[in-house]
């Protein structure tokens, strides 16, 4: 199983292409449908900070769905059964590090899958994609 | 259907907002997407609709004009906004280009173009979320000392960090100095041509745009693979290394070497100290941070970390981090014949702290030290200011003045170099194009041609400068040099109408336009693209001539003809010759 990493936030150049490659999955331009982040500490010259699923092993989004519609993937995070999922959010307020962002179009939580898209569009070696330890 | 992207792409919305009555409304302009694509092309047009022939720049008739593309957020450095507006500087076509996040955030909260117009009663900034745009009282933040500080209190204040920009003038803008810029992210400018005063006139303190959305492609798997390949050779190229190691700052020693880096108001073509102002030395002890407009890989924004001690206290320091480029270097470095890297970044702070294009503000000091040494001026009309090669302190002192117009010699420097030359005199060594003060190349005859018939009078109209370098040993005959300037900035047209940086010039060649295109479920041609950039180009021109351009009665300053180039001297004769042939192609065509 593998895990995306931010392996060094400090070489985050702020581009968001790790943005646009995840939105890009759903063949779609923009930043909607990703389930990374971007944004600066406040001010360009102080930073970034990259915001995504640390793939948690024992995820407290998991454990706030009233439906199951969120079950704990192997080696950590979790995988959306849309079909479960009622909306409730309950997941966004969960993550304390805003990594369960909200789609609007389908009102469900938009839920990193570690698929690693952002890592290839990433130039600047800030993300990995990682084997998960056992 | 023509440029626009098949399916529901929402390029073709234009966002109007009207600051006198407070309100705004959103128009399909498919008409104009369709056939002009999108950046430049599509802002032409608005011009022509929106700003009336004799408009005064600084009136509530003249009009702000951000325009993006199809190819903005869509393929890797989508990332510029053209603004196009009549120019307060030039009183003819205003037209200059930004990245940051501005354009991104435009294309993210639905629009291919935002047209502001009107004169609000008090100081206001705009807030444009999505479908919905508010009016906040920025009475409190006008006059503001520092543009930074009123960035701070705009970010607290506004939703969407990370895919918001903030667009904003300082001082300088306020006060109308016709060529005060705008500044976006911090460390980016709409710098050419005075918007910056433009908003001032219009009491507006910045623009916010946000949004976050996702667009359907038409063929998604084209889209995938052609992007792919688009990103793949610009991580690769050469072209983009360069910009992303050392960014523009690489041209400092390359320009002096070959003597062409202008120094001390044209005075010389090499600098002594210019080691010191280069992008290695720069880099060496200063660079403290990378960063990127959105969506570009190649992440060519440089900030200094400048640490500076108090004088009052032991072991207190503050750290100031300055966006440097190229141009400012040579604008604000060897122009004035700034000698510490450290006077460099003061100066170019103070320029980013009221709110002035680097290159205008440099080009004008400069001007004012040359006409005191001669004693055209004396300290009675710089306010007793001893402008003097070197002395960046002085300097910061003499930008305050511009900006408070003190007495009637700063009113007339806060005009340009253009007209403070004929009042003052020293028109001949006045570095000005078409009203416009010159940017950082003397590297042939190719480079002024450019400034005088590029349609914005930027050394990005065509690169001539980049002609120059190419057949340094060579001379090319006046038709020559014409033929392939106005090719350039013809393919240009089409690179701003996408919009994609110039930077990325080499990836985005006509091929690889017309592929991208395709994924969109756009199909066209080298053909027709050639022919589009002509028209677009045309179009410019044809507004210039409205507005009163006259290629019969262009200033050339003599000072370009006496200092060495590259080329050697540059033939007045070649230049003179270069105009009249361009003024038949153009007026032929």
């Amino acid at each position: 199983m593998k895990k995306i990493s931010v392996v060094d936030v400090d070489r985050c150049v702020g581009c968001q292409l790790c943005v646009f490659a995840c939105n890009r999955r759903f063949g779609e331009v923009g930043v909607s449908k990703s389930a990374i982040h971007v944004e600066s500490v406040g001010g360009f010259e102080r930073g970034f900070r990259v915001i995504v699923c640390r793939a948690c092993t024992d995820p407290s989004c998991a454990s706030v769905c009233p439906t199951n519609a969120l079950k704990v993937r192997k080696g950590g995070g979790v995988i959306l059964d849309p079909k479960k999922c009622i909306g409730c959010g309950n997941c966004v307020d969960a993550c304390p590090i805003g990594a369960v962002r909200w789609d609007v179009e389908t009102n469900k939580p938009i839920i990193c899958v570690h698929c690693g898209i952002c890592v290839e569009y990433c130039p600047h070696g800030v993300l990995a994609l990682e084997e998960v330890m056992k | 259907m023509g440029f626009l992207p098949k399916g529901s792409d929402p390029i073709k919305r234009v966002l109007y907002v009207d600051l006198t009555h407070k309100k705004y409304w959103v128009e399909d302009r498919r008409d104009l997407f369709e056939k002009y694509i999108g950046g430049t092309g599509v802002a032409i047009n608005l011009l022509f609709e929106e700003v009336p022939k004799n408009s005064d720049p600084l009136g509530p008739e003249n009009a702000i004009i951000f325009a993006i593309g199809p190819f903005t957020a869509t393929y890797p450095t989508g990332s510029k906004t053209v603004a196009m507006f009549k120019s307060p500087l030039t009183g003819n076509l205003g037209e200059s280009h930004a990245g940051g996040r501005s354009a991104v955030a435009m294309r993210m909260a639905g629009y291919g173009a935002i047209v502001i117009k009107g004169k609000s009663d008090i100081p206001v900034w705009l807030s444009i979320q999505r479908d919905r745009v508010y009016f906040r009282d920025a009475r409190a933040i006008w006059g503001m000392s520092s543009s930074l500080t009123v960035a701070r209190i705009i970010r607290d204040n506004e939703p969407a960090s990370g895919y918001r920009t903030i667009m904003r003038i300082g001082r300088a803008g306020e006060r109308m100095v016709r060529y005060a810029g705008v500044i976006t992210e911090t460390y980016r400018h709409f710098g050419r041509l005075g918007l910056g005063a433009v908003f001032g006139s219009k009491k507006l303190k910045a623009v916010v745009i946000s949004g976050e959305r996702s667009i359907p492609v038409y063929n998604k798997q084209a889209y995938r693979k052609v992007y792919k390949e688009i990103f793949d050779a610009m991580v690769k190229s050469p072209l983009m290394k360069k910009y992303h190691d050392l960014g523009t700052p690489i041209n400092v020693l390359r320009l002096d070497k070959i003597k062409a880096l202008p120094t001390m108001n044209l005075k010389k073509t090499s600098f002594e100290y210019a080691k010191y102002l280069s992008g290695e030395y720069l880099a060496e002890n200063f660079l403290g941070r990378r960063t990127s407009c959105t969506h570009c890989p190649v992440a060519c924004i440089h900030l200094a970390a400048l640490r500076e001690p108090y004088e009052d206290e032991p072991y207190f320091y503050k750290t100031t981090f300055v966006g440097y480029d190229y141009e400012p270097i040579y604008s604000l470095g060897t122009m004035l014949g700034i000698k510490e890297p450290e006077g460099f970044l003061k100066l170019h702070d103070e320029v980013d702290r009221i709110g002035l294009d680097a290159m205008s503000a440099g080009v004008v000091l400069a001007w004012a030290t040359e006409a005191l040494e001669r004693g055209i001026i004396t300290t009675k009309e710089t306010d007793g200011l001893e402008l003097k090669w070197g002395d960046y302190e002085t300097y910061i002192d003499a930008l305050e003045k511009i900006v408070e117009q003190p007495n009637e010699f700063y009113s007339a420097l806060a005009r340009g170099v253009d007209y403070a030359s004929k009042v003052y005199g020293g028109r001949e060594f006045a570095l000005s194009f078409g009203g416009n003060e010159m940017p950082g190349y003397h590297t042939g005859p190719a480079a002024h041609i450019s400034f005088l018939i590029g349609s914005r009078h930027s050394h990005l109209d065509a690169a001539g400068y980049s002609l120059d370098q190419k057949t340094i040993g060579k001379e090319l005959t006046p038709e020559e040099i014409v033929e392939k300037l106005v090719t350039e900035e013809r393919w240009r047209q089409i690179l701003s109408s996408l919009v994609v940086c110039f930077f990325a010039r080499g990836v985005y060649k006509p091929d690889m336009v017309i592929r991208a295109f395709e994924a969109l479920g756009v199909e066209t041609t080298e053909d027709e693209l050639k022919k589009l950039g002509k028209e677009i180009h045309l179009l410019k021109y044809k507004y210039k001539f409205q507005e009163g351009f006259d290629l019969d009665n262009i200033h050339i300053p003599k000072r370009i003809f006496e200092t060495v180039s590259p080329h050697g001297l540059i033939k007045e004769e070649t230049v003179v010759k270069a105009l009249k042939v361009f003024k038949d192609k153009i007026t032929q065509e």
